[in-house]
């Protein structure tokens, strides 16, 4: 069972990830966006670590809800709803539960992904972030390593894309050639959930051990 | 006597923008009673964005009880109006985004209002904007 201090964690992670990679996410965002991605996400993923301190949510849900509110008034460009949307839905759908089961992650990631879709309305193939969630949180049934191997595929796999959606959907054929932003930090952020589940199966292990 | 007007809030990414779709707004509307109006424009920072800090507290400020009518721009502004309006309690019961063009939207949405229309009229008279051919 999962509890809030896995999804404390889980968005500590995330930030991590976000500040280790803003570099990438903003050269990413250059060619075909307007070069703000990874500073957006930056100070996005760092007020939610913030608010997470300030008042720290005691059931997973609440976690994740803290977390798409904060994004959506900080991030400042489209990621802001979208991955506060994400969250947010999720945590709705975790509910007021101390404890969470791998089923119930799943689902409620499933959820918060398809309120992305209706959101923006995109669906797969349109790079965007859809095109690593989608793949991504599907994998969750096998795995959580699965799921950040598919998500991360599948931001790969938007390269050779022509966008539909967004600012790089005005440039039509020259977005061809370009991995999607959105999409790459969507592997991110489900490579830091595969990382802390990891890092807490080898914690049981040393603690059954012991 | 007449009920509250239905308050509207121009939503861009860039300030100036909306300070100024807000300004020929105004100037095209004049003549009937002000109607509660403000922009949320650009990031809190000054920046080119969305803020939605800002949009709450637009909606807020021209919020009569009538209702208060959204136009957004582009891209995060209509994601963060939308976001904001699945999530209870940040903006006041009643807000609507509306589905026109931001310019055209605003002129209609303003002299509409200001004429005391409903919010349901307000929309659909911004929305009407969209079967204006230009060529």
């Amino acid at each position: 069972m999962r509890d809030a201090e896995f999804f404390r964690r889980w968005m500590a992670a995330a930030t991590a990830a976000v500040d280790r990679e803003a570099a990438r996410l903003t050269e990413l965002d250059s060619p075909i966006g307007d070069a703000d991605h990874g500073a957006n996400l930056q100070r996005g993923f760092t007020a939610v670590l913030a608010a997470l301190e300030a008042d720290p949510p005691d059931h997973p849900g609440g976690v994740l809800q803290l977390a798409g509110r904060t994004l959506i008034s900080t991030v400042g460009g489209a990621s802001g709803p979208l991955y506060g949307t994400l969250l947010r839905r999720a945590g709705k759908e975790l509910g007021e539960a101390a404890e969470v089961g791998d089923d119930e992650l799943r689902r409620a990631l499933y959820a918060g992904v398809g309120a992305v879709a209706q959101l923006g309305g995109a669906a797969p193939g349109d790079k965007t972030m859809l095109d690593a969630l989608v793949p991504g949180v599907a994998a969750l049934s096998t795995s959580y390593r699965a799921a950040r191997d598919a998500a991360e595929h599948g931001a790969l796999a938007t390269v050779p894309l022509r966008a539909r959606k967004g600012r790089a959907g005005y440039l039509g054929e020259r977005s061809i050639g370009h991995e999607d932003p959105g999409a790459a930090s969507s592997a991110l952020l489900l490579a830091a959930l595969a990382d802390v589940a990891e890092a807490a199966a080898a914690e049981d292990a040393a603690g059954g051990a012991a | 006597m007449t009920g509250p007007l239905v308050g509207i809030v121009l939503v861009s990414h860039s300030a100036r923008v909306a300070e100024s779709v807000a300004e020929l707004a105004q100037g095209l509307a004049a003549g009937g009673p002000p109607v509660p109006l403000a922009t949320a424009g650009g990031t809190l920072d000054g920046g080119l964005g969305t803020s939605a800090e800002l949009i709450v507290a637009a909606a807020r400020a021209v919020d009569r009880g009538a209702g208060v009518a959204l136009l957004a721009d582009l891209g995060s502004s209509v994601l963060t109006v939308k976001a904001l309006l699945a999530e209870e309690g940040e903006l006041p019961a009643g807000a609507l985004l509306i589905d026109a063009p931001f310019v055209e939207g605003a002129v209609s949405a303003l002299v509409t209002a200001s004429a005391g229309a409903d919010l349901a009229a307000v929309a659909a008279s911004a929305a009407e904007a969209y079967a204006y051919r230009k060529v």
